[in-house]
């Protein structure tokens, strides 16, 4: 069968690709766009490494067939800095040293602020259950959980 | 020529170690740039994929490629005829043994396939579609053989044999059939004997834990690309590049120096990292192909064919006086090695009763194979399986004797010049002040309500050095290049950058540490045992001096001054006397403009093999709550006490604390790998394999205890290995504080748990 053609907004971009019916969107993402940012850990929907947003919405794009994103907008990791100017999410990480391998970083923070949009006084329990998908086997969750809620408080303050 | 003590003296006054530098790698790890393993392409790079086993045991009768060679898109596909045999010959590697007759069966098997996902050929083509269909012609005959996958159970006389020429070394006379039972090891400290015989409470008991997985997220994950003369570039997801040139260029018969491996970021690898799997393959196949080879697991794949740790099999006995005194120990540990032998059993012999001071002690232990993979480190290799049986025994002990659990582990500690059943005498060490921190905590003194029960754990792991090689250049600005040649897996960077900062008083952001390739450095040792930044930092300390040494002698020229009238003192070479009238002191940047006139371009090599890891040692406090309607255990609180020597970096040690403990909550609740009869993995992924998530733990509280390290200029101890060893044992005994019932095997799963609950008659809400 032919490949599908496919045009859609990542991160504010015009792109399109020409994608297999069963590629999915992370494949096209770290394969065809080069946007290895989000990561591969289990294509299985399972630990979230691939967490992107689709249409404002917060999935694993190792489940969305890239066939399926045309006319929509993707976001990733790579489109959270403004400029020169990181996200408060991604100061606080560093702050609080949020990350040790880093692998799960970027899904974490593309998944942390799809939350704070939604909400902006998140409990440490609404973190907590709320990044329940995207796995961390480094930090043990405390300083990532930290720098979520540090963030919150500070983007109150304004 | 004086140099005063030279660390942490800026100039400035500000010292880099100690705080909590942001991470010089930390703006790449944020935005999604930084590399890791699957992230690296080469122009005309081809796909590799791998053949494997789809049986616990048979015999490879033989194995036909033709027609997938003759497939268009295939470009290259290996077999055990790829690879030379190679003689059985035990090497060490770290705390470990290792055999490349071994090593070479594992990547691709020989004779026999011995587990359920073991490597049986592999190809690389044009796309993934056209690699997975070559595999499918690849026409394998097997002999399924009967398999073997418990412990116990391979230890039987009639148990299938994994391999005909393993006979079990240690034991007198030595054995004439072979067996699964690759070794016996003990240490013997005193009279158990005598030592049981003065005891008024003896407590003996069987625990089983279950193998788990390292659970690094990133997969491995390697590319590779060889030219027709040989030359070998290797980009993989390693916690040692350097070992992986070893063994690639040993398995493939390439000249070292023609072997470059370049270790990528790395997505976590708590030991499991520290072996070869896809290297040797992806060199095979470029070798074969001319062409780059890309080769990335998949989920499935890391957890049948990479090694997670043993599971076990213990038996712990401990006798102690009516008013708590250790007298006698013996333990017998039965550890899974996997399809090959090498299991942790020697490190979980020498730790099990290394955090007491006990006059008679004898521990047994035993590696066996079995059809499993092959075992990998995890963490503080051997030790939480063999603590965790003493941990829960000593808890037993304080109860029975209505002793104070801390009191009890305070009576009994090991502390500076108790002689460890393992061999040494204790330097400084910090077991004592992690038991008094433990018990100055408010959470020590808060009130459980029912259900909810506390435990503590000590834990102990020795440490490492070994060979370490750093370099740091001045360049022409007077900013730091820093090549370390250890992967850098949690931080490493941050805290070597702030030691080489204020060794050469100069700001931390002007250092820019980077790990170096296999060409750039001379051989590191991996990054694993607990020794990078220990050994790392030394390595910094030896080349600033060098290049302190350097200075002095450069300004001694340009002021035409005696050596004895120039010092390094705060960040910068000076003038004494006199001569401080006449010229000024000059800091690194200041020699740096003038490089070139004074001798050329400044630079120092650290080389060393790095002797005096101090052990570590710590005391975890954990709440929790048993849900007797499910079973379910739900971590309240939880608090880690642990002597880190020196902190180079206050949040990455505990960061190390943190991660540690919650990694030990999963092996003691919920992570396990189950087999069918069949002798396959049933629950090889994520789901099914179930880590700690964030709602599943609270936050980890930490307390950095500092008691010196003599033997390092810094006083620094590894950090990494020990957090994972008292999870089990706290937890364990924290279950039986809530609901009175000691369980003996790991993990305590809902379903063990509601169902001794029940049998209790414990499972109804009151």
């Amino acid at each position: 069968m032919a490949k599908h053609h496919v045009e859609a907004i990542v991160n504010g971009d015009p792109v399109e690709f020409l994608c297999e019916t069963e590629e999915t969107l992370l494949d096209v993402l770290r394969e065809t766009l080069h946007l290895t940012g989000s990561k591969e850990g289990c294509a299985s929907g399972d630990c979230g490494a691939c967490s992107v947003m689709l249409d404002g919405r917060l999935v694993c794009s190792c489940l969305v067939l890239a066939a399926e994103v045309g006319g929509r907008r993707v976001d990733t990791i790579e489109g959270m800095a403004t400029g020169e100017t990181l996200h408060p999410l991604q100061q606080e990480f560093l702050k609080h040293a949020a990350l040790q391998c880093g692998i799960c970083t970027p899904g974490v923070l593309v998944a942390a602020k799809a939350l704070l949009d939604r909400n902006t006084s998140p409990s440490e329990t609404e973190v907590r259950y709320w990044l329940a998908g995207n796995l961390c086997r480094c930090t043990g969750y405390d300083k990532i959980v930290t720098a979520v809620m540090d963030t919150a408080a500070a983007m109150r303050k304004g | 020529m004086a140099e005063t003590n030279g660390h942490a003296n800026g100039t400035n006054g500000q010292h880099a170690v100690g705080t909590r530098t942001i991470r010089p790698d930390g703006v790449d790890k944020v935005t999604g740039r930084a590399r890791f393993g699957a992230d690296y392409n080469l122009p005309g790079q081809l796909v590799g994929r791998v053949l494997r086993s789809p049986h616990a045991h048979a015999r490879i009768v033989s194995i036909d490629i033709r027609k997938a060679e003759a497939l268009p898109g295939v470009k290259a596909v290996i077999t055990r005829d790829d690879f030379p045999d190679q003689p059985s010959e035990f090497i060490p590697a770290g705390e470990m043994m290792m055999n490349y007759k071994d090593v070479v069966r594992n990547v691709m098997a020989r004779e026999k396939a011995l587990y359920e996902g073991h490597a049986v050929a592999a190809v690389a083509a044009t796309s993934v579609a056209i690699a997975r269909k070559a595999l499918k012609l690849i026409d394998v005959t097997y002999e399924v053989l009967p398999h073997v996958i418990d412990v116990v159970a391979a230890m039987a006389a009639n148990a299938p044999l994994l391999h005909d020429d393993l006979f079990t070394a240690g034991v007198e006379p030595k054995p004439d059939k072979p067996s699964n039972i690759a070794k016996r090891i003990e240490i013997k400290l005193g009279d158990v004997d005598a030592g049981f015989a003065k005891a008024d409470l003896v407590v003996d008991r069987e625990f089983k834990t279950a193998p788990v997985h390292q659970g690094y997220i990133e997969p491995h994950a390697a590319l590779a690309t060889v030219s027709e003369d040989g030359t070998t570039e290797c980009w993989t997801t390693t916690q040692g590049h350097f070992i992986v040139r070893a063994h690639g260029a040993r398995l493939l018969g390439l000249d070292i120096g023609k072997v470059r491996v370049t270790a990528t970021e790395i997505g976590g690898g708590f030991g499991g990292k520290t072996v070869v799997y896809l290297e040797p393959l992806a060199i095979a196949l470029s070798k074969k192909a001319k062409r780059p080879v890309k080769m990335v697991m998949s989920r499935e794949e890391v957890f049948k064919a990479s090694g997670p740790t043993s599971g076990a099999t213990v038996r712990v006995k401990l006798g102690a006086t009516k008013d708590g005194k250790f007298v006698a120990a013996f333990a017998e540990l039965k550890y899974q090695a996997g399809a090959f032998q090498g299991s942790p059993v020697q490190p979980g012999v020498m730790c099990a009763y290394a955090p007491y001071d006990i006059e008679n002690v004898h521990v047994i232990g035993y590696d066996v194979v079995s059809n499993r993979p092959k075992v990998a480190a995890y963490r503080a290799p051997g030790a939480p399986i063999s603590e965790y049986a003493v941990e829960s025994v000593v808890d037993e002990i304080a109860k029975k004797l209505g002793i104070d659990p801390i009191q009890l582990r305070m009576m009994n500690a090991a502390r500076e010049g108790t002689k460890a059943a393992y061999g040494p005498k204790f330097g400084p060490i910090g077991l004592e002040e992690t038991l008094n921190s433990i018990k100055k905590t408010e959470h020590w003194n808060t009130p459980l309500r029912k259900w909810q029960g506390r435990g503590v754990a000590s834990g102990f792991w020795f440490n490492i050095g070994g060979e370490t090689c750093v370099s740091l250049t001045v360049n022409e600005d007077g900013t730091i290049s820093l090549m370390a040649g250890t992967p850098d897996i949690g931080g490493l960077r941050a805290s070597l950058a702030a030691v080489a900062a204020d060794e050469l008083g100069v700001p931390y952001d002007k250092v820019r540490p980077i790990i170096g390739d296999t060409g750039s450095l001379g051989f590191n040792f991996l990054t694993g045992g607990s020794r990078s930044a220990f050994s790392g930092s030394m390595a910094i300390v030896e080349a600033a001096k060098l290049i302190k040494a350097d200075l002095i002698a450069r300004a001694v020229k340009l002021w035409e001054a005696k050596p004895d009238q120039v010092e390094w003192r705060d960040g910068a070479v000076r003038p004494l006397g006199a001569l401080a009238e006449k010229v000024k002191p000059m800091t690194v940047a200041d020699f740096a403009k003038v490089a070139g006139k004074t001798g050329g371009p400044i630079a120092g090599l650290g080389r060393i093999n790095a002797q005096g890891a101090g052990p570590s040692f710590g005391t975890h406090l954990v709440d929790l709550e048993v849900d007797p309607e499910t079973g379910r255990v739900t971590i309240l609180r939880y608090t880690v006490a642990q002597d880190a020597g020196k902190a180079l970096h206050p949040a990455y040690v505990e960061g190390q604390y943190q991660g540690g403990a919650v990694q030990g909550i999963g092996w003691a609740l919920n992570e396990e790998y189950i087999y069918g009869e069949d002798g396959k993995l049933q629950n090889a992924g994520f789901l099914d394999y179930r880590m700690p998530v964030a709602s599943d733990v609270p936050m980890i509280d930490t307390v950095l205890v500092e008691v010196a390290n003599p033997k390092h200029p810094y006083g620094v101890r590894g950090v990494g290995e020990t957090p994972i060893v008292p999870p089990l044992g706290a937890i364990a005994n924290a279950i039986e504080n809530a609901t009175g019932i000691r369980f003996t095997e790991l993990p305590m799963s809902p379903p063990k748990v509601l169902k001794a609950l029940t049998d209790k008659g414990l499972n109804k809400v009151s």
